[in-house]
């Protein structure tokens, strides 16, 4: 930012005069402001790491889950969810999750999953 | 693993056996027991039930070894590089206090895209990996029931794998957690919107597995320039933190803020802090407060540290604290030591119970400078969040370089960290999620749709897998080793002889490093002096001699310089000279035997020795003297003349001469036995006397070369002497019979 000097003085006459409970629950209601944002971007979006840490969840070792979510992300699957391309294998081809994992991490059946999404 | 003994060491190895199969007995956070406790005499308010073991500070010694303990909940941070040494020293502060075990990761892991595994050797901290996490809470889980209290166990959710790490964190028995995604942005690099995305999941899990989360916003004053001047900017960072992680699900109680008294000495530190922390209590009242010692303004001088961590603690008591961390005084000039984790801890510890009740007695003021202070702080962080949103939200003003401006707000130098939205690590690998966007697990943050598999289940989605490993942590993947040349087990075996062999060396942070720490003075400039310690260091045969520590006596006079090295040579225990373990007789023993034959003592300080502390300790009944086993004594007092003590001993028919010699200066303690010895031989009564010397200096061997019958050295208990006094009168009295 441009330098400035201090215009406290200027900058404070709209608060001078609030209470201190007024001053604390305004300095809440602009903290609620400033995330909104941030918590919509966060909900509608995910992440490679997400996705891996949904896939340890599932039962998957840290080696494992990687190359799933690069397998996935290579072929713009993440937006499907990570687990979510696991589940629907093991539950169409009635195999295990980690069955269903292993597949992906070797690169089958990523056709037959883009399929189903289609 | 079998319940630890005080007496014998913690094996490593046996921690490591079956670490596949562990799992840690509990999750979540756990703050101590706060309530009065009744200790002998003192009634202490702000305090905690005491520990079943434990170490209590270097003057507990004539205070019956009591070990209060605070209501804050202590934290040590530690982290070597080697966990298995770090283990050890969690251990030994376990014992003086410490129920927060922070573990510093290694450098460069939170660039890691994912996560590490194995037990690789770390620099400035530990890799965190699921075996090492997984080893050092085993160790807790049965050191926590050696000292009779839970410890929490801690590290990092930040970087571009944090997610996974909170994943791990859940799955491993880790009680607290920084996470804060500030911190990455602006500290790290770490893109701003992929920081954020992920920081949500993390918090989801954190809340899952109530964990208590610390923010980042104490690094804003580590980093700023005046430190004092970011206050407003660091009720900012506190507050974005804080909101976004209670909106995501934490709960109030386990969402602590980082906070550091911003200044220290030699500005006027509580004027400038003081007010600051008020202002930060009273905004955030629903949060819990984490208070952090101030790192800024350390330089290399310990002293200085303690003193700057001491006038924090004050702060910690005039407002509160519900976590007092320690920052260990020889951060200033290297990764922490042993040592000074203790000290730091034991800093704590002294300075809260010293301060016991402080507000029951003094009051803030309500008006006047305190108050006028604090209202301006708080109206300029405000005036920054509205300057926030009025650029367009948070990204906007990070790009800006509104955040870590040396300037105190609304004031702007022009010095703020900048980070372009689209930049730093993880630039746009953020993915949207479609509308059939799922993923079958507990604890996700965000949009995901259940309801295509299952109406029922949208709760609890893991349900459609039949549980995650958050249920069921037999699902977990454990992977042990990666790398057979860098792992635990060879740095065991290396530096195995020093762990269950014969050999010692001195150590300061891993086993057997051989670095020891000199302390000396020259009469010469700081220039010369420095040149000079080094050379004193290699005469002494030291390797690696480094300057740590130089402080100016005066330009010309003289200077203090402190060195390490390292100290290569084994010490062989099965060749060490060990002193003698005193006898000791049962109390009733003693009490039978004075009874029959009545004794009584002249005692007091010699020549010009006027410290009486450790005599009446070992005379007075209260302090478990040697009159509590009917031994009467006469106190002649301090500076008592040599030959006074031997004419006092024939004109009250006493049989024993108790003198204590504090002061060794010269010698001179070693010359006042002799004198005592000789007088009394003088006189013809050298043989009927008991002649017994004490000091802090003194050794029963010095004190038997000098003449006398015994000698006792720091620490004794009148038992001790009332034994000894017990076995002398008995061969005195069978010689006379003979």
């Amino acid at each position: 930012m441009k330098e400035r000097i201090d215009d406290f003085e200027n900058r404070r006459e709209h608060l001078k005069d609030m209470s201190s409970i007024e001053l604390k629950e305004y300095f809440m209601k602009l903290s609620e402001e400033m995330i909104e944002p941030l918590l919509d971007l966060a909900y509608n979006n995910t992440s490679k790491s997400i996705e891996r840490s949904v896939l340890l969840r599932m039962g998957f070792s840290s080696i494992d889950a990687k190359v799933i979510v690069n397998v996935l992300a290579e072929q713009n699957l993440l937006r499907k969810g990570a687990g979510h391309c696991v589940y629907i294998l093991s539950k169409n081809k009635k195999i295990s999750i980690q069955e269903a994992g292993e597949l992906i991490k070797n690169g089958e059946e990523i056709e037959y999953i883009m399929e189903i999404f289609e | 693993m079998d319940k630890l003994k005080p007496n014998v060491k913690l094996d490593i190895r046996e921690i490591l056996k079956d670490i596949k199969n562990y799992h840690p007995k509990r999750r979540g956070w756990i703050w101590r027991d706060i309530s009065p406790q009744q200790i002998g005499e003192f009634k202490y308010i702000q305090a905690s039930p005491g520990l079943k073991n434990f170490i209590p500070l270097p003057s507990a010694r004539n205070i019956g070894n009591i070990d209060p303990q605070p209501d804050a909940v202590i934290t040590t941070e530690i982290a070597s590089g080697r966990f298995e040494d770090d283990i050890r020293r969690m251990r030994m502060a376990a014992y003086h206090g410490a129920d927060h075990i922070m573990v510093i990761r290694t450098a460069g892991q939170s660039h890691f895209d994912g996560l590490l595994e194995g037990t690789p050797q770390g620099i400035g901290g530990i890799p965190v990996t699921r075996k090492q996490l997984r080893a050092q809470r085993k160790a807790l889980d049965i050191i926590e029931e050696e000292v009779g209290r839970p410890i929490n166990y801690h590290s990092y959710v930040s970087g571009v794998a944090g997610p996974e790490i909170a994943v791990l964190f859940t799955e491993e028995g880790v009680n607290g957690a920084h996470q804060d995604p500030q911190y990455n942005i602006l500290y790290r690099n770490i893109n701003a919107i992929r920081s954020f995305v992920d920081a949500a999941e993390s918090k989801k899990i954190l809340a899952y597995a109530d964990i208590a989360q610390i923010d980042g916003a104490h690094n804003a004053n580590a980093t700023a320039r005046d430190a004092w001047k970011v206050m407003p900017e660091l009720l900012v960072q506190h507050i974005i933190n804080s909101m976004f992680s209670e909106k995501v699900g934490i709960k109030k109680e386990n969402i602590c803020l980082s906070t550091v008294p911003p200044a220290a000495s030699p500005t006027p530190d509580i004027k400038l802090n003081l007010p600051y922390a008020v202002a930060l209590r009273e905004f955030f009242s629903d949060y819990k407060m984490r208070a952090q010692m101030n790192t800024k303004y350390m330089d290399s001088s310990t002293r200085e540290a303690t003193v700057t961590h001491v006038l924090n603690l004050l702060i910690s008591r005039l407002t509160s604290a519900d976590i007092q961390s320690t920052i260990t005084p020889d951060e200033g000039r290297n990764v922490p030591w042993h040592i000074y984790n203790i000290e730091a801890l034991d800093t704590a510890k002294q300075a809260l119970i010293g301060m016991d009740d402080l507000l029951s007695m003094v009051n803030l003021k309500d008006e006047g400078y305190l108050q006028d202070k604090k209202r301006e702080i708080q109206e300029r962080s405000i005036l920054m969040m509205e300057e926030i949103i009025k650029m367009g939200g948070y990204f906007k003003a990070v790009e800006a370089g509104m955040f870590v401006d040396s300037g105190e707000y609304p004031a702007r130098n022009g010095d703020g960290i900048s980070r372009d939205i689209n930049g730093g690590v993880g630039a746009g690998s953020v993915i949207k999620r479609d509308k059939d966007y799922f993923a079958p697990v507990t604890a996700h943050y965000g949009y995901n749709n259940v309801e295509q598999y299952s109406k029922e289940h949208v709760d609890d989605p893991a349900a459609l897998i039949d549980g995650c490993t958050f249920e069921k942590p037999e699902m977990i993947k454990f992977i042990d080793e990666l790398d057979e040349t860098d792992n635990v087990y060879l740095r065991l075996d290396k530096s195995e002889e020093y762990r269950s062999g014969n050999l010692l060396k001195p150590e300061v942070e891993w086993l057997g490093d051989g670095t020891v720490v000199v302390d000396l003075f020259f009469s010469a400039n700081e220039r010369i002096s420095e040149a000079a310690a080094l050379e004193t260091g290699a005469k002494m045969n030291l390797k690696n001699v480094e300057v740590i520590h130089k402080e100016i006596l005066h330009p010309s006079e003289g200077t203090r310089i402190q060195i390490k090295g390292t100290f290569d040579f084994d010490i062989e225990i099965d060749k060490l000279v060990l002193p003698e373990i005193i006898k000791m007789h049962t109390e009733d023993e003693i009490l039978d035997y004075v009874k029959k034959n009545p004794m009584k003592v002249v005692a007091g300080t010699a020549g010009n020795d006027e410290h009486s502390v450790g005599i009446r300790e070992v005379l007075d009944i209260k302090h478990g003297g040697i009159e509590k086993y009917g031994i009467k004594y006469e106190y002649l007092g301090t500076s008592v003349p040599i030959e006074k003590f031997v004419d006092a001993a024939i004109e009250t028919k006493s049989n024993i001469i108790m003198m204590s010699t504090i002061i060794s200066h010269d010698g001179i303690h070693y010359k006042s036995m002799k004198k005592l010895h000789n007088y009394a031989v003088e006189k013809g009564v050298r043989d009927k006397l008991i002649l017994i010397s004490g000091g802090t200096q003194v050794t029963p061997e010095i004190a038997r070369e000098n003449n006398m019958d015994q000698g006792f050295g720091r620490g004794t208990k009148g038992i001790q002497i009332a034994s000894f006094i017990l076995d002398r009168h008995k061969e005195i009295n069978n010689k006379n019979e003979n």
